[in-house]
């Protein structure tokens, strides 16, 4: 029997919670025994596979970009898991959306800028109206809120997972 | 000469003095009952709906906070219908207004926070409103951001029923309702405000804060004058 895919994806977030993920230290000797790291910014694989088990999304969902790599997470695995504040309430990267894209942009590139102000167009995705948590976006099966969860509640939670268990809420609190 | 009811909250046989609240007999008796705008030393106001409780024989939950006890009561303070409101009024004090613990003053030492996590919101099903909301950073000391503000107004009734200078008050209604000094002016203009803090300490979030405290170290969970606040209150008779 093969073992559990495991996939990790970064979206609207600063990346913390993934560097909370590598705090699991040793325990993570332990999780890769068990499933194989099929996909992440950790790793190198550049597209996301089919039949994933677990996915746990990092950051809101705030450009195009994001919107399109969700829907195919969604489509390609089993259990999503929000992990972490921005992808559970849009924390952080929700604080533009009471401004608006235009105002938001303008004083990013444009009112604050001496050199060649312009809005970016190429390359960077376009940004959506708002920051918005990835289950407003795609059906999630799992909620792991924090500002980064503790590495002991990621442990909990990918150990539950892999044994077959459903994960409860295991003293988790948006912040910290 | 005090008459002694005794009644039940959630099966077990309690007793208290005509005039006492639910809530209050509640606490004696070692009954958690969630609340946030519930605070020892100031009347209640009924304002945060987290205490609603059910009595037997009322079509309607009622607030324990509110409520005074009677005789034979039957009162049903935990449920599982009770408890999915509580979580759905904690998620609704979340998406009114913009509360990002990661970055609040209040991170860690925050009573809306502390709520979530003992009710087990783990995320919000309603959508955020995300509404543009002031601070006033025009006081001396003292800020307030309303981004923050669960209209518990505690805030209100600390500095009209303890301080004496009721400089907080309530303007406008529903989604608009904010908390306001002296008739709507800037803080900082305030004649009434004398800068006593006790509204900064008795904010359960971080919507009143002290300058010049960084993220997460708005640490309110030392309320000295509390006590001293309660006989005061005992003294004035309220």
């Amino acid at each position: 029997m093969s073992k559990p895919r495991i996939a990790t994806v970064w979206l609207d977030g600063c990346s913390g919670c993934h560097m909370s993920l590598i705090d699991l230290d040793e325990r993570l000797l332990d999780i890769f025994e068990r499933a194989d790291l099929v996909y992440s910014p950790l790793v190198d694989f550049k597209d996301y596979p089919e039949d994933v088990d677990v996915c746990l999304v990092e950051g809101a969902v705030s450009s195009e970009d994001d919107l399109h790599k969700i829907k195919l997470v969604r489509e390609r695995t089993r259990t999503l898991v929000s992990f972490g504040d921005c992808a559970v309430t849009s924390n952080v990267p929700g604080m533009r959306n009471p401004i608006g894209v235009g105002p938001l942009l303008d004083r990013a590139y444009i009112e604050n800028v001496t050199l060649n102000p312009q809005l970016p167009s190429e390359i960077v995705p376009k940004l959506l109206p708002t920051a918005t948590p990835v289950h407003r976006v795609v059906k999630v099966d799992v909620f792991l809120p924090g500002c980064p969860p503790s590495a002991d509640l990621i442990y909990t939670m990918l150990d539950d997972l892999l044994s077959g268990r459903v994960p409860g809420v295991v003293g988790s609190r948006f912040g910290r | 000469m005090t008459t002694v009811f005794t009644f039940r909250i959630d099966g077990k046989d309690v007793a208290g003095s005509e005039g006492q609240t639910v809530m209050e007999v509640a606490e004696e008796n070692g009954i958690d009952i969630p609340g946030l705008c519930h605070l020892e030393g100031i009347h209640d106001r009924g304002a945060c709906r987290l205490c609603m409780v059910e009595i037997a024989g009322s079509p309607k939950l009622a607030a324990a906070c509110m409520t005074k006890i009677a005789e034979g009561m039957d009162v049903t303070a935990h449920s599982d219908v009770l408890l999915e409101y509580r979580r759905t009024v904690t998620e609704m004090m979340f998406v009114e207004r913009n509360h990002v613990c990661a970055v609040c003053v209040a991170n860690n030492h925050c009573e809306l926070q502390d709520m979530a996590e003992g009710l087990g919101v783990t995320h919000f099903d309603l959508p955020r409103i995300s509404p543009k909301v002031d601070i006033d950073a025009s006081h001396r000391l003292f800020a307030i951001d309303h981004n923050r503000c669960i209209l518990c107004l505690r805030c209100v009734r600390v500095c009209d029923e303890i301080e004496g200078a009721h400089t907080w008050d309530v303007m406008h209604r529903g989604l608009e309702t904010r908390v306001q000094t002296d008739m709507g002016i800037p803080w900082g203009e305030s004649t009434t405000c004398t800068s006593c803090g006790k509204c900064v300490q008795v904010c359960p979030t971080g919507a009143l804060f002290e300058k010049g405290r960084a993220v997460a170290r708005g640490s309110k969970t030392k309320r000295p004058f509390l006590p001293w606040m309660k006989v005061v209150a005992e003294e004035r008779g309220l």
